[in-house]
């Protein structure tokens, strides 16, 4: 497919072909999700509806609610016992790969990640009601288990039918003595998995943090707001995090555990990974307890640099800062010597990236760092705010669709609230140059003339791998092989195939590397045969 | 230790399922859509599903597995679904443009009591299916059976939302080849001409979902049942329906409406199932059995003949769909083997039942239940070891745990390749799958052989 690439496509352009093959309804709705980016001196960009519903028959990359509560952010938490409540196709599915990795301090420890427990209700059960069920499975799984807390997950017909999950967890906490809550996620809510991030994140927020006061002894204490450890990110933000001195007191949600969960109050700092699965929760933390938060970003590695200087900025210790300044030191120059390397052979190329709520943002630093450039973009399940930074908040509209996802009303938390730092530092630090609570969003960094497209379909995607012939498309598992028979190399970015970490200095490196192969691997040039490139002149045998 | 919580003492559990040997009904009608040529099937219910299931199967197949969904919010599961459907239909022929689309139900419009049927029709009044173009639909709830289910549900609507007798018999005999990978249809479809017999066999996944890497995508890969195909199975001399879950309704729909005569028979795994099955189509069809049919069979029985020292008296578990493990068991039980401790998640007395008879001769040494589920499989594991495991993908955790031998087999497959290439069906499907379980026991005998005892020829 190289060589073959148009360089001056014109974005309205493609946008009008895509719309002119949609009925008019479909067009009109989806002519407001494809965007093509243009940014004024004041930063401001063009704005883009995200977070609305997909079109019934429309091809989309998109999960529900439920697996965005029980996959995406409860998943990767081993010591609690999830058990979905509902048909046994669900809780299946959600059964995890290693996408998530997870290491328990020891073998004693507590994981449950590799199970799957379901009440596989029946029909009866959808008939009758799956309540006795439900309470008797979460008998069963704290005689079997032992577990430190049980949550439930409701499916689409547990919702329907009308059972209680919530009240069943009240009253198997009381009789079992341990935590026990329940997550109404049935897969019909909101328009995406974010609602199911969000109804998961409250319940988090509700039913376990604060419950452990204890503080940990560490000199600068900080949360991981969403960060998931896919392919071991985690692991490799932890190592460069201690590296420097800086102690995690919990991630949200990878390798994550309760306790962690429970205990996260006690950090001095909140730093956000994915803006958009967790914004809320860091403000709630703030309002509650008093944490700050800042934005961070540790793909790539010079967003690794920047994120680990904000942070120092932020604890305003010489000591800390010096040490930072010396991991980077340290870590860049293996970096700077695969990046030159892997850029000669990746230089002037094209990428697409269409994933996730901040994934399609966070990877384009990666593909800078190699030479590449990303012509297109979008979210899976993104906020206005996600493309065009949290300025636009104040005017997003809640549709009925928003409505129905429970937002919490947060109050100073009597006890336990205790302000980080002075408004005085706070403002100093703004003033310096280290915003508080900001997210510029996607949109601002990406170049002018390129496309943004909100929850992309399958016949979208399509047209564009045609118009802009990318020499890497990255997006999940359900597109990969689509893209491949085109001849384009697909590299998931929700489970990262085979490959990670990408987070940090080493995951930079490793994502280097995977480009590079990806990109420059000689299978791509196989794909015609040679009898079809060489029409036959004469039916004569060669050896006559 | 992944499975550290997998004790040896067993609780009584009733209501918790832990580590389920099956999934629900709308993937299994979503793999059955997917064998017609020119259809995209759809998901009447919340985007989730349709993900999920797209998901997995394409995690099993590694080909594109393209669906769509009525992308349920929650106005249309308090409204009904009917709305979203008619939309559905109406975007998907527009902008997909399939042959067909065929709908299958998930839990979502089971419960609130969407009407597919009488949605599909006011869609066709509305002028929303274009002419030549077809809608077909399956009621597949996921709260009733399992995958399996599901894809006998969606065989079973393909034949009779299209069979049409037009009173003049095709010579051709109608194979339902059950819930099994593209690789085995093609080696059935192979047997049945093999013996000189036209089939039409529906669904066939095969060349849509082990296809070529081209350079182009086609949405509507060359391959599958047509729908001339599937409106001639009325005028078939006869149907043999493999598999009786996956398979069984859909035969006899077509002997019960269109008197087109049907057997039902296990699915051709191993020597005497395939005996069976070849034997069935000679006597229907008044054929004898070519010498090359013959001569496959030989060789099977040559290679356990062979290495029968390897595989006598050998313990094993097994977990997987029914269709396959009751075969699968009698081939076992052939080789000498001891399949021991047997569970599939898909509910059915029948199961345990046939279980029982095939290792009648093992007496109380076997264990069977159905629905049971991977977390049961391996407390009696634990408690009785075996030598080798044979289950889906989700085995790994428990083979890598007990350190037990173990051959991938069933759905899902998502750590290895092969299945969708090489069939386990029939006489040389029985060789592939001796040949697994072989290299699992020999390759264990290396690794623990102690080097006096290290061998070349074993």
């Amino acid at each position: 497919m190289t060589g073959e690439r148009t360089h001056s496509v014109d974005p309205e352009e493609i946008k009008k072909e895509i719309l002119a093959k949609y009925p008019a309804k479909v067009a009109r709705k989806r002519a407001k999700q494809i965007m093509p980016n243009a940014v004024d001196e004041t930063g401001n960009v063009p704005e883009i509806s995200a977070n609305v519903r997909t079109v019934p028959g429309i091809i989309t990359q998109r999960g529900c609610s439920y697996a965005g509560c029980k996959g995406v952010i409860l998943g990767p938490t081993r010591d609690i016992v999830n058990i979905t409540h509902g048909p046994i196709g669900c809780g299946f599915y959600s059964w995890l790969t290693r996408r998530n990795q997870t290491k328990p301090a020891t073998d004693q420890d507590d994981n449950f990640m590799t199970y799957c427990f379901s009440t596989d209700m029946q029909d009866e059960d959808i008939v009758f009601g799956g309540e006795k069920k439900l309470k008797a499975a979460i008998q069963e799984a704290y005689d079997n288990f032992k577990p430190k807390a049980i949550s439930i997950f409701s499916t689409c017909p547990v919702g329907l039918i009308g059972d209680d999950v919530h009240a069943v967890a009240r009253e198997m906490k009381e009789k079992l003595g341990i935590n026990i809550f329940g997550f109404s996620c049935e897969g019909y809510r909101g328009v995406s998995q974010s609602a199911g991030h969000h109804i998961a994140n409250n319940g988090i927020f509700t039913h376990v943090v604060g419950e452990d006061d204890h503080v940990m002894e560490a000199e600068y204490k900080i949360n991981l707001l969403g960060e998931y450890n896919i392919g071991g990110d985690g692991f490799e933000i932890d190592r460069v995090l201690n590296k420097c001195g800086i102690s995690v007191v919990s991630t949200f949600s990878g390798n994550s555990t309760y306790g962690q969960f429970a205990n996260s109050h006690t950090a001095d700092l909140n730093t956000v990974m994915c803006h958009r699965s967790i914004n809320y929760v860091a403000d709630m933390m703030e309002e509650k307890y008093g944490i700050p938060w800042i934005k961070i970003n540790f793909i790539g590695a010079k967003s690794t640099a920047k994120s680990l200087r904000k942070i120092a900025a932020y604890f305003e210790d010489q000591a800390l800062m010096d040490r930072v300044e010396a991991v980077i030191a340290e870590e860049m120059p293996d970096i700077e010597a695969k990046r030159k390397e892997v850029k000669k052979r990746c230089e002037g190329k094209t990428a697409m990236l269409f994933v996730g709520g901040s994934r399609a943002h966070h990877y384009q630093e990666l593909f800078k760092e190699i030479g590449m450039t990303v012509v297109s973009a979008g979210y899976e399940f993104a906020h206005r705010d996600d493309y065009e930074g949290r300025r636009v908040i104040p005017d997003i509209k809640i549709d009925a669709d928003s409505r129905n996802i429970e937002e919490l009303t947060v109050e100073k938390d009597p006890d336990k609230f205790a302000p980080r730092k002075t408004a005085d530092q706070m403002a100093d630090l703004e003033a310096a140059g280290h915003p508080f609570k900001e997210y510029d969003g996607m949109m601002p960094e990406m170049e002018k003339g390129t496309l943004v497209v909100d929850d992309i379909s399958q016949f979208e995607t399509e047209t564009l791998l045609e118009i802009y012939k990318p020499d890497i498309f990255c997006a999940g598992i359900k597109e990969k092989y689509a893209i491949q028979k085109h001849g384009i190399p697909m590299k998931q970015l929700h489970s990262y195939d085979s490959g990670g970490p990408y987070a940090a200095f080493k995951g930079a490196v490793n994502f280097y590397e995977e480009i590079d192969r990806m990109l420059n691997a000689n299978i791509w040039e196989y794909v015609e045969a040679p009898w079809q490139s060489s029409p036959q002149l004469s039916a004569k045998y060669v050896w006559e | 230790m992944l499975l550290r919580h997998t004790t040896k003492e067993i609780k009584e559990r009733k209501s918790l399922t832990v580590n389920p040997a099956k999934t629900c009904q709308p993937i299994g009608a979503m793999y059955a859509a997917l064998g017609i040529h020119g259809c995209l099937p759809h998901s009447h219910g919340s985007q989730g599903c349709c993900a999920y299931h797209r998901s997995t199967l394409t995690r099993h197949y590694r080909e594109p597995v393209m669906a769509a969904t009525s992308s349920f919010t929650e106005g249309a599961s308090v409204f009904g679904g009917q709305a979203n459907l008619v939309q559905a239909i109406d975007n998907i022929f527009t902008t997909y443009d399939p042959d067909l689309i065929a709908v299958h139900t998930t839990c979502l419009s089971e419960t609130i009591g969407d009407d597919v049927n009488q949605i599909v029709n006011k869609a066709k009044k509305d002028g929303k299916i274009p002419e030549g173009k077809y809608v077909i639909h399956a009621s597949t709830p996921s709260y009733v059976g399992s995958h399996v289910t599901g894809f006998a549900n969606m065989a079973k609507s393909m034949a009779l939302q299209f069979a049409k007798k037009s009173g003049t018999s095709n010579g051709k005999f109608n194979i339902v080849p059950g819930f099994v990978e593209p690789s085995d249809m093609a080696a059935i479809k192979e047997m049945v001409k093999t013996l000189g017999i036209s089939p039409i066999m529906f669904p066939d996944t095969s060349n849509i979902l082990n296809g070529p890497l081209t350079g182009k995508y086609t949405m509507y890969p060359k391959g599958g049942v047509s729908i001339e195909e599937l409106k001639s199975t009325a005028d078939s001399i006869g149907s043999i329906g493999l598999g009786p879950l996956a398979s069984a309704d859909a035969v006899r729909a077509l002997d019960s409406q269109f008197k087109v005569p049907c057997q039902v028979l296990d699915l051709p795994i191993g020597l005497l199932a395939t005996d069976r099955f070849i034997d069935a189509l000679r006597s229907a069809a008044g054929v004898s059995v070519p010498d090359s049919i013959t001569r496959e069979r030989g060789r099977l029985l040559d290679v356990i003949s062979d290495m029968h020292h390897h595989l006598y008296g050998k313990r094993v578990a097994l977990a997987g769909d029914p269709d396959q493990l009751i075969p699968l068991t009698e081939f076992l039980m052939t080789l000498g083997m001891k399949p021991v401790h047997i569970v599939t998640g898909t509910p059915g007395k029948a199961f345990a039942k046939r279980i029982k008879e095939i290792t009648a001769r093992l007496g109380d040494e076997v264990k069977v239940k159905g629905p049971g589920d991977m977390y049961t499989l391996h407390q009696w594991i634990k408690n009785e070891p075996v030598d080798l495991l044979i289950a889906n993908t989700y085995g790994k955790y428990i083979a890598r745990d007990d350190d037990i031998p173990y051959v991938r087999f069933g759905f899902p497959i998502l750590d290895r390749i092969g299945h969708t290439y090489f069939p386990t069906v029939g006489y040389r499907g029985g060789i592939r799958l001796l040949e697994q379980i072989l290299n699992a026991l020999m390759d264990r005998m290396d690794r623990d052989a102690p080097e006096e005892k290290f061998e070349l020829v074993m």
